[in-house]
């Protein structure tokens, strides 16, 4: 119960905040109405492009937000005050989770219906696996933000992570240049990327109605975000030199 | 009586400086006891050692009967830091609300501690906005919510005016009349007389470790600042 408790505290400090709420929803909506515009004169690039957008729009948001509200919770000192509470490491990073999941799930809800009902984005597999996959990757980001945290001493330093990393790895996923054609080495490097995973798992739901095509990304995602939880909960420590 | 906290050469260094060399004392159950000495002699690193925040104590520290640190005291001992660790974007009553909940706390417990620190007129005003004597206050008002049989407070009337700092020192000598034992800190020495009990610290060390008066009996003097002051030259 602790975990619903902390979602629901850092719900009501978003509430506090409803530009911040504002941004969250509004620019990715603009954002996919401007690439429909830009491509306007070729809608099979935007049906490419546009649903990779959908998956990297959570990531993106989820990562700065997550970073910023964990680091200034680390530097007001209230994390370190609920370590000393009651509390399980894993009900403060699940409640975060929650928290923000609920966040991303309005953004997706919104920039999705815009996108397939007014833009006329064409997707062959179902809207509901499209939305899954922008849940995970919103999920990706929050648990790689709140990891991203413990490594910035201030909050121009965690604005500063994303373009340091997330921009290669957009850079390497396979949308600008399809993988196989990339170097032998950037190859390898974009298998480490859990970006890569999640443009290919929204290029899966783009391109077949097979939910069993994206099966396999969406494992890699999920133990991504494991991953990220489980070193998360070990920067989280009780006791501090 | 029962020790509350009993400090056996406990040690502290960071980096290359020795922050606390080897402190030993016992702090008895249902007492205020006051942990005084000039800024930066050690005296939140004491605290954090008793909490069992702070890391790589050397020497034992046994809190309540158990090992400082230990999950069973977490809803035990209530700690203040100096700095108010409390939500600036929330309310003073959803902040409390929020801890409430993690300490297990009836809800009727949210309004009556609120009314306690005397913040009863701002519970529904947001944390940033208070003055630093209230925020301050909000930060006490979340410790004293599970109804912890220790409280450590770091501090806790700095910035405040005389009235409200009278009425904290009697909220705390009536919880001590409860069998709670509160630590508190300060670096003024007025304070130390409402205190059942003293600690002095200078650099690093314990000076001493009694009763205000007798503490005056043994330096002969008649104020604490020239006790501390003659415990120092000699």
């Amino acid at each position: 119960m602790n975990a619903l408790a902390t979602a629901r505290r850092v719900l009501l400090q978003l509430r506090a905040d409803p530009r911040t709420i504002a941004l969250l929803l509004v620019v990715p909506c603009v954002l996919i109405s401007l690439l429909a515009w830009v491509f306007d004169g070729s809608p099979g690039t935007f049906d490419r492009i546009g649903p990779v957008l959908l998956a990297v729009f959570p990531l993106v948001t989820m990562f700065v937000v997550t970073s910023v509200t964990t680091l200034r919770e680390r530097t007001t000192g209230t994390l370190e005050r609920l370590l000393t509470l009651p509390i399980r490491k894993l009900d403060i990073l699940l409640g975060y989770a929650l928290a923000f999941a609920v966040v991303a799930l309005a953004q997706t809800a919104l920039v999705s219906t815009l996108a397939l009902g007014i833009l006329d984005l064409h997707v062959q597999g179902s809207p509901a696996l499209l939305v899954l996959v922008a849940l995970l990757s919103a999920l990706l980001g929050n648990t790689l933000g709140l990891l991203g945290s413990a490594f910035a001493a201030t909050e121009f330093q965690a604005v500063q992570f994303l373009p340091a990393f997330v921009l290669p790895q957009l850079l390497v996923c396979g949308l600008f240049v399809p993988r196989p054609m990339m170097a032998r080495p950037l190859q390898l490097f974009s298998n480490a990327c859990p970006l890569t995973y999640v443009v290919d798992a929204m290029q899966g739901v783009v391109a077949t109605t097979e939910a069993s095509a994206v099966t396999g990304d969406l494992l890699v995602i999920a133990a991504f975000i494991l991953g990220s939880v489980a070193l998360g909960a070990l920067t989280l420590r009780r006791r501090t030199p | 009586m029962a020790a509350a906290i009993e400090l056996e050469e406990v040690a502290v260094r960071r980096g290359d400086r020795d922050v606390l060399h080897g402190l030993t004392a016992h702090v008895p159950a249902g007492q205020v006891v006051g942990l005084l000495g000039p800024s930066g002699c050690g005296k939140t690193t004491l605290m954090r050692c008793i909490v069992g925040v702070q890391a790589h104590v050397r020497g034992r520290v046994t809190v309540l009967g158990r090992s400082a640190g230990a999950p069973e005291l977490r809803s035990e001992v209530g700690y203040v830091t100096q700095a108010p660790a409390v939500y600036g974007d929330l309310t003073v009553r959803q902040n409390l609300q929020y801890f409430a909940r993690l300490l297990r706390a009836p809800a009727a417990a949210v309004d009556a501690t609120i009314d306690a620190v005397g913040l009863s007129s701002h519970a529904g005003a947001t944390v940033s906005r208070l003055s630093g004597g209230q925020r301050a206050r909000a930060s006490l008002a979340t410790a004293l919510l599970g109804r912890p049989r220790l409280l450590v407070l770091d501090e806790p009337t700095v910035g405040l005016d005389p009235v409200l700092r009278q009425e904290l020192w009697t909220l705390f000598g009536n919880l001590a009349g409860t069998g709670v034992t509160l630590l508190v800190s300060s670096h003024v020495m007025d304070e130390a007389g409402r205190c059942d009990r003293l600690l002095l610290m200078r650099e690093g060390a314990l000076i001493a470790d009694e009763a205000p008066a007798a503490l005056l009996d043994r330096t002969g003097t008649t104020d604490l600042e020239q006790a501390f002051l003659r415990l120092v030259q000699s």
